[in-house]
């Protein structure tokens, strides 16, 4: 199979960002074009002169490139290309946080572009600092662990949801701990019309603490935990993907990692319940 | 050609529809809106291929460079906060190098917000690398719309129309508007040197490190002067199709035998004519410099349309606050060269909409019969 993700890009050991790309291209082919928001992923795929993309690529600014993939859409439409598929690749520093509007605007209009947002629940390219995205309890150098404060002190904004709550024709969440899973979602979509988005979680070593071996255990061990869930709205119906027979303790996943390390008890406790509620209510 | 008494947004946007855009993505702001409007409408009657709205004028512009980048031809149009909402992507699309046209419909800046005319709005953005060119009439906004995508294109570079907010987007009178037919005579079919291409892929918005970036900014630099070539080569392609030029980058009037120059750019320049019509009725050697290309900067056509005379007044209606008004600082620097050099003085005036009426010009000329410079907000 021809690759279109080369070796050679300059991620870290164990990042899940470049598996997150090899695979999503892997079943979308050659006949795309990607546009890339300011995130990790364009810092070690294309400093000049090097570059790891086999398809056509465009990177312009952190926050625009939702808006970017539907000026290339329309481009590519109004031209007579009719085949050319969009697929913005971005994090969620961008998706959930500064190009949030950018991204509102290209849902409400239903533009056909596919959107994928990997998501390492922080601002990993400065650094880890905390984004709407980053989990409760978990420290960044935004949201450090001091005496009074333990890490984010809000829950992670719900952006699946509130993308549906566009009415787009699909909207899926993802773990590469679950690749199979996450290809079939790429397929899907990509065979639809319309605007379409997936939300894939994707560890980051340095950001959230772990032995770097651990990115996919740790990426299934959050979906076995129920910490992260995976969903299909298609067409507003809500289809759970995955129900884990039994819930593994939060702990298991937060105690993996450094981010965490500073939670008492008490706080775990807290996140347990917290997930507990929200699958009781999955019921 | 069709002449028509038209309100000038709907003409411009009328000429813009017969440059035939692949995309059209705008965002409303007054006084640019009634292109957007208008611009829609052609879309609702089938007559454009593509219009996107906008959530924000960040996103207009973010639409028409991925648009640019997939290799077609692409337009917006704004104003004031509009255009300093784009800021980040305007210096991104010249640095990209993507060949988009835009319309700045000039308006103030906030605070206090005031949606009337000066050019603060597109003067903030002089140091981006696009190529600026301000018109004197709302035929010239027309004409200098159509050029902009044969300069942009020609050059790589983007390309922006700066039109007097009110004065040059809702006067109505009569206008010509070349046909889409006359049209495709003057503009080819564009085809993008570079475009996002699955059967060719290629990466467009690479990040440059500390020993490449620099030699990008300087291409862009080089190339943005390079573009005074074609800018008067579009502007007498364009004469000699359709009867009218708009002077280049700058024109000179009754400047010849002149020793009191006004130098300006916008509609301001159409009342600076007629007091020197006055004047010169009257024995007066006074005359007018008109400054149409503001990007590129035509340093050796303003030191030549310049030399010799006595006292320049140099009159904007923008300011770089703490400093120095930009269009004299540029006129400054363009005659230091000389050995004798005129006395130049800045004058400030019709910010927000201010009136600056054929008697200022008067008192313009009036205050520089005196040798000692000058700065005055007037």
């Amino acid at each position: 199979m021809e690759e279109y993700f080369s070796p050679g890009h300059t991620a870290c050991a164990g990042c899940g960002m470049p598996i997150v790309v090899r695979h999503a291209l892997n079943v979308l082919g050659k006949d795309i074009i990607v546009v890339n928001a300011t995130s990790c992923l364009e810092i070690v795929s294309s400093a000049y002169p090097k570059n790891a993309w086999g398809v056509p690529y465009v990177h312009s600014l952190f926050e625009n490139s939702a808006a970017i993939a539907a000026g290339v859409v329309a481009s590519l439409r109004a031209r007579g290309n009719d085949h050319t598929k969009v697929v913005v690749i971005s994090g969620d520093g961008s998706t959930y946080d500064i190009g949030f509007g950018v991204l509102s605007g290209m849902l409400e209009r239903n533009d056909d572009v596919l959107y994928i947002c990997y998501d390492n629940e922080a601002y990993m390219n400065t650094g880890n600092q905390r984004s709407g995205s980053t989990p409760f309890g978990a420290a960044t150098t935004t949201s450090p662990a001091g005496k009074v404060r333990h890490g984010k002190m809000q829950w992670k904004k719900p952006i699946a949801e509130i993308v549906a709550a566009h009415k787009i024709p699909y909207v899926a969440t993802a773990s590469i701990g679950y690749m199979a899973d996450f290809e079939n979602k790429v397929r899907k979509a990509n065979d639809m019309k319309g605007a379409r988005f997936i939300l894939v979680l994707s560890p980051c070593v340095t950001g959230w603490n772990y032995d770097s071996a651990k990115t996919i255990e740790l990426a299934k061990l959050a979906v076995d935990t129920g910490l992260w869930m995976l969903y299909e709205i298609e067409d507003g119906n809500f289809k759970l993907s995955h129900r884990p027979q039994q819930l593994k303790p939060v702990a298991d996943y937060l105690k993996m990692q450094g981010r965490f390390k500073h939670l008492n008890e008490d706080e775990i406790k807290f996140i347990q319940e917290h997930v507990n509620k929200t699958w009781a209510e999955m019921k | 050609m069709v002449r028509k008494t038209v309100e000038s947004s709907i003409a411009i946007a009328e000429a813009v529809k017969n440059c035939e855009p692949d995309v059209v993505a705008c965002y409303p702001i007054t006084p640019s809106t009634h292109i957007a409007e208008t611009l829609a409408k052609f879309y609702a009657d089938g007559e454009l291929k593509s219009y996107i709205t906008t959530e924000s004028e960040f996103a207009s512009i973010s639409c028409i460079c991925g648009a640019s980048a997939a290799g077609g031809r692409a337009f917006s149009t704004t104003s004031s906060q509009g255009l300093a909402l784009m800021h980040e992507v305007v210096y991104a699309a010249a640095g990209m190098r993507l060949p988009i046209a835009m319309v700045v419909g000039n308006r103030a800046l906030s605070a206090p917000l005031n949606i009337w005319c000066d050019h603060q709005d597109s003067v903030a953005e002089r140091d981006s690398g696009w190529i600026q060119l301000y018109c004197e009439s709302a035929q010239e906004g027309v004409d200098t719309a159509i050029q902009a995508f044969k300069i942009a294109e020609s050059t790589m570079l983007p390309a922006m129309t700066c039109i007097d907010g009110f004065y040059l987007t809702h006067t109505v009178e009569p206008i010509d508007v070349p046909t889409m037919e006359e049209v495709r005579r003057f503009l080819p079919k564009y085809e993008a040197k570079v475009k996002l291409d699955p059967e060719n892929p290629l990466s467009i918005g690479e990040y440059a490190l500390p020993d490449t970036y620099q030699s990008f900014r300087e291409d862009v630099h080089k190339d943005n002067l390079a573009a005074k070539g074609k800018i008067v080569e579009v502007d007498k392609e364009f004469e000699q199709m359709f009867g009218r030029g708009h002077g280049g980058l700058a024109q000179g009037y009754g400047h010849e035998d002149a020793d009191y120059i006004f130098i300006g750019m916008g509609s301001v320049i159409g009342n600076a004519k007629e007091a020197v019509d006055e004047l010169r009725a009257r024995g007066k050697k006074v005359g007018v410099v008109k400054i149409r290309s503001f990007r590129p900067f035509p340093e050796e056509e303003v030191r030549k349309l310049l030399e010799g005379k006595k006292h320049v007044a140099v009159f904007e209606k923008s300011y770089s606050l703490g400093s120095f008004a930009p269009v004299y600082a540029d006129v400054i620097n363009s005659l230091y060269p000389l050995r004798k050099r005129p006395v130049v003085s800045s004058f400030i005036g019709g910010l927000g909409g201010k009136d600056v009426p054929v008697k200022s010009i008067h008192e313009i000329f009036k205050m520089i019969r005196k040798r000692e410079p000058l700065k005055v907000w007037f």
